[in-house]
């Protein structure tokens, strides 16, 4: 049945016209395929469950990847969906309660700065204190995960319910949208693809920090999950190739397939989220959303069972939250109630801050003078790092925004070789440069520069791309040398890009610098100077003043290089270089 | 139909914005009153609060002072018997033209089973049959605004509010729908019982409305308030039409005052400082060569409007720029060219510059930035050091479109130059100097 609905054999032309004598499309076909498929799998991966899946220990068997791949996926899920709940609710309140918005924006910039590793022992004791351990370790990995997943996406959401248009706005409120349409209807739609876009980003920072929250150390103890991230440690402490290759083949793999599978079909879909009203000349497009949308069986599905379905559930909805959602100007009608959270806020701070305090008091002065050095040493190597990522990705990422030719080539390519993370990577690069003098000192380099260089060559080729045709032939008409051309057209055009590139990447980069310069590999640990060593080693020593203090520093300094540094980039190319 | 019943009643409504402690007036002491069965024309330049006004009126809106009656009863949030209908169609692109109706049924609470039926039936009744399934993006300008009197219409209004509903549209298709809007109403097929157009196109209030309010801005108030009282449908060469518009072109235009009083005062002195009007110079170039060319260098405003294909708004802008310079002068709707205005239309581009310079130096903003320039280091001054002297006597974002236009005007004259990348402004060489006083 299905080989006879192959694309080949049936002429689209006439489905449409004659959807009943054709029952069957492509569409069905990979419908039938996909269901086909993913039915096999759940039936064999839960028919044979090996045992190693129990046991404390890492099974390397290439066999047992399927179930780790699974494993790793159904955590990277889990805080995904958190991630996507928290900023709904945290973008929601700061966008619209001045008050609210006054604490949530700052503590989220702040939030955005802590260097994420060193979340995980608190969120570890924290939940082990209430939970059993097994459940406790596997929910410190996903709330680490979530760390790495939920602030950009909190951020694209407070923007967007920020930046709606005030004529849609309006009518919304002339309207009398109760809360849930105007979720729906307005403030969802219009978030959509910015929140696909952001959570194509989250999931990718999300694969970068599984590896080192699946396995990892607190205090004397060892803690590890199942999973993909934790086959590639033990893959490197073991300097298995075979294996590190296996367990990069199905990284890859399911990047890829979520890439095809899930984001590419959202894009194509949320095309008509555009605001714009004018047709998009390059719209996204996917053939997988192309199929699903051809399929009849789909269709039937979706008519006969999911859209009554939605219907009474979008009934439900807006009987619960069926009140005209009106601006309240009211929130200065309970002083008490305002008075009385700000006394509980400010209590709860001071105590804190006490306690805070008083846990830095028992860092020792040859502690502190550790890491006044070690945040020297990092800044150096982040600065390496940028310039080294700088050095390349300028030429490269020019080149292949401004010709089409090469862009169709190296593209795609450099699209699945940026989606690895760095992380799975780092146990390869390890092997390489343990044996060149320099050693993890070098080599945390590497890793810092492989965690963040993607981020200055994508917006490179976004910036080279978006310099407009004529100022190229206006350019070569004038006879410029490349020198001048690079001057006076190139440079300035892709400055803004380079530098929203690079605060992503320096902010990457100091992260990195946790996992970079501190290494466990083949049963021994290797550490060079650096605040992300002292943060690292502290961790894996339990000595919490230390983490907390370092930890701290780093905030401190990535905050400050961003104001100084960063930000005043930043507004000179808004002001001068902007293109449009 | 009871076609006396209040409806409608502003009383004292003020609006005020305050920024760094300043406060401005948008709009002042406004009385407005809507009775059932009116179709009333809110006519003014831009920038005299009309779209306030007409936020207040729906409740989107809370002023400052004043009280907004409905039905004799204070409007407390947004008004359930009110809609809008906006200049951008403020359609959901997400959605398809049927959804885009029944959105706003389902909004009121009409119950599912009706609401597609009620929603056909509303975009039948406005001639989009066949369109149920598209996207606004695949519709001309007008067909939207189809659809956006079809979702105003889908909650049966009161009170039907108009924000400049056919200044984003082609010539053609805004003239066919306002045929169609006027058809509707004087029909009475929709239970509306009462239109407010906001609108800043003068031939399109007397062509609709039975009541014009003409608003003036600085602060925005009402001006004056008058019937239209012969009978739809009306004609554009009817002489009682041509007449009117000839009119209400004599009140938006005033009279040129003596000079003290068009030229105001500097920023920071007692007194109101002269805004001026945000055109370009080719534009008003152009305006008086026009002129220079008409027998006895005069014409009449509103025939103006129709030779050069212009908008009402941007060419009493031109004309008021015109007369603060001393160019030309208005009177009875009319307007003359100066002898300097002639001078200037029939020089060359240099002699132009001189002419226009002597005429900056006579306005009490310009003599008052010169004088900061000359007394400060090195003669200049930064872009944010005179915003925030501006700002005196306008709002923020009024005081940079100022500062923008002053800057424009002093580079066209070379009195000024400005160095975009360091926001500093420079005094030419020479030019703060010479010039007769």
């Amino acid at each position: 049945m299905t080989t006879e609905s192959g694309p080949g054999l049936t002429p689209r032309l006439f489905r449409l016209a004659q959807p009943l004598l054709r029952p069957f499309s492509w569409g069905d076909f990979v419908v039938l395929a996909t269901l086909g498929v993913l039915l096999f799998l759940g039936v064999r991966l839960g028919l044979a469950v090996p045992e190693v899946l129990k046991a404390s220990e890492i099974s390397l068997a290439p066999g047992v990847l399927p179930y780790y791949a699974a494993l790793s996926c159904g955590r990277m899920l889990a805080a995904y969906l958190l991630s996507l709940t928290f900023s709904l609710i945290y973008g929601t309140l700061a966008a619209k309660h001045q008050l609210a918005e006054k604490i949530l924006l700052p503590l989220l910039d702040v939030l955005q700065s802590v260097p994420i590793l060193s979340f995980l022992p608190v969120a570890l004791l924290t939940f082990s204190a209430f939970l059993p351990l097994a459940v406790a370790v596997e929910l410190a990995a996903i709330f680490l995960i979530f760390t790495s997943q939920a602030w950009n996406l909190t951020f694209a959401w407070y923007q967007s319910l920020r930046t709606i248009p005030r004529d849609l706005e309006e009518a919304s409120t002339v309207f009398r949208f109760p809360a849930w349409l105007r979720f729906k209807h307005l403030e969802l739609p219009f978030a959509a693809i910015s929140l696909i876009w952001n959570s194509m980003m989250s999931w990718a920072g999300g694969w970068f920090f599984l590896m080192a929250a699946e396995m990892f150390s607190a205090g004397q103890r060892d803690f590890r999950l199942p999973g993909l991230g934790s086959y590639l440690q033990e893959a490197a402490n073991q300097g298995s190739i075979e294996s590190l290759v296996w367990g990069l083949g199905t990284m890859v793999c399911i990047i890829v397939l979520l890439d095809q599978l899930v984001w590419r079909p959202l894009l194509a879909w949320a095309e008509k989220f555009k605001l714009q009203m004018v047709e998009s000349e390059h719209p996204a497009t996917s053939w997988f959303y192309d199929a699903l949308r051809g399929s009849l069986l789909l269709k039937a599905l979706w008519q006969r069972l999911l859209f009554p379905l939605f219907a009474a559930l979008d009934q439900m909805l807006l009987r619960c939250f069926g009140q005209p959602a009106e601006r309240k100007v009211r929130e200065t009608s309970r002083p008490w109630l305002r008075l009385a959270l700000g006394g509980l806020g400010s209590l709860l701070l001071a105590v804190g801050l006490w306690e805070a305090g008083a846990f830095l008091w028992q860092v020792s002065f040859g502690q502190w003078a550790a890491i006044l050095t070690g945040l020297g040493a990092t800044l150096l190597r982040v600065t390496a790092a940028m310039v080294i990522a700088l050095a390349w990705t300028v030429p490269l990422g020019v080149a292949i925004g401004t010709k089409p030719r090469l862009a169709a080539l190296l593209q795609p390519l450099v699209q699945v070789v940026a989606s690895i993370p760095a992380t799975a990577l780092f146990p390869v690069v390890l092997l390489l440069f343990l044996q060149f003098p320099g050693g993890l000192n070098v080599a945390a380099v590497f890793l810092m520069l492989l965690g963040t260089q993607w981020y200055l060559l994508f917006n490179i080729i976004a910036g080279a791309s978006a310099i407009p045709r004529d100022l190229h032939y206006t350019s070569a008409l004038l006879r410029q040398r490349l020198v001048d051309r690079w001057r006076t057209l190139i440079l300035p055009a892709i400055f803004p890009y380079v530098i929203t590139g690079g605060i992503t990447a320096s902010g990457g980069a100091w992260n990195a610098s946790i996992v970079a310069e501190y290494v466990q590999f083949g049963g021994r640990s290797l550490s060079t100077t650096g605040l992300g060593a002292i943060i690292a080693q502290a961790t894996a020593a339990g000595d919490y003043p230390l983490l907390w203090a370092a930890t701290l520093c780093m905030i401190l300094a990535v905050a400050t290089i961003n104001r100084l540094f960063w930000r005043r980039l930043f507004r000179l190319a808004e002001e001068r270089y902007r293109l449009d | 139909m009871n076609s006396h019943a209040s409806l409608l009643d502003l009383r004292r409504v003020s609006q005020v914005y305050w920024s760094g402690g300043r406060s401005f007036t948008a709009i002042k002491d406004i009385d407005l009153h809507l009775e059932e069965g009116e179709f009333v024309a809110l006519l003014g330049p831009s920038g005299c609060g009309k779209s306030t006004l007409l936020r207040i009126i729906t409740g989107l809106q809370k002023p400052t002072s004043g009280r907004v009656l409905y039905r004799g009863e204070p409007l407390e949030g947004v008004n359930p018997h009110a809609t809008i209908v906006f200049q951008t169609f403020a359609l959901f692109p997400w959605l398809t033209v049927l959804e885009n109706v029944e959105v706003a049924l389902k909004a009121r609470g009409v119950p599912a089973k009706l609401r597609a039926s009620r929603a056909l039936d509303l975009l039948d009744r406005v001639g989009l049959d066949g369109f149920e399934t598209a996207y606004p993006r695949e519709l001309s300008g007008g067909m939207r605004q189809k659809v956006g009197f079809a979702r105003a219409m889908a909650v049966e209004p009161e009170l039907l509010c108009l924000d400049e509903p056919f200044s984003a549209l082609d010539v053609l298709s805004a003239e066919s729908l306002r045929g169609e809007l006027l058809e509707l109403w004087i029909g009475g097929n929709i239970p509306t019982r009462a239109i407010l157009l906001v609108t800043h196109n003068i031939e399109e209030a007397v062509l609709m409305a039975d009541r014009i309010v003409v608003m003036d801005k600085d602060p925005g108030r009402v001006m004056t308030d008058f019937r239209v009282d012969f009978p739809h449908p009306r004609q554009r060469k009817d002489a009682r039409f041509l007449d009117l518009v000839d009119r209400v072109y004599m009140i938006l235009a005033g009279h040129t005052q003596p000079e003290h009083l068009e030229l105001g005062t500097a920023p920071g002195e007692p007194g109101r400082t002269r805004a001026l009007p945000h055109i370009s110079i080719d534009d008003l170039a152009g305006l008086l060569e026009h002129l220079d060319a008409m027998p006895g260098n005069r014409a009449d405003i509103y025939a103006l409007a129709r030779e050069l294909r212009m908008s009402s708004d941007d060419l009493l802008q031109l004309i008021d720029a015109a007369e603060l310079l001393g160019f030309a002068t208005v009177a009875h709707g009319d307007i003359t060219l100066t002898s300097l205005g002639q001078t200037f239309a029939e020089a060359s581009i240099r002699s132009r510059k001189e002419i226009f310079a002597t005429r900056l130096r006579r306005l009490p903003i310009f003599k008052w930035l010169m004088a900061m320039l000359q007394a400060a280091d090195r003669k200049q001054l930064e872009w944010d050091v005179v915003q925030k002297a501006l700002e005196l006597e306008f709002h923020e974002e009024e005081a940079e479109r100022q500062l923008e236009t002053v800057i424009n005007w002093g580079r066209y004259a070379e009195m000024l130059a400005y160095d975009d990348s360091s926001e500093i402004i420079f005094l030419e060489p020479g030019a703060g100097v010479s010039g007769p006083h």
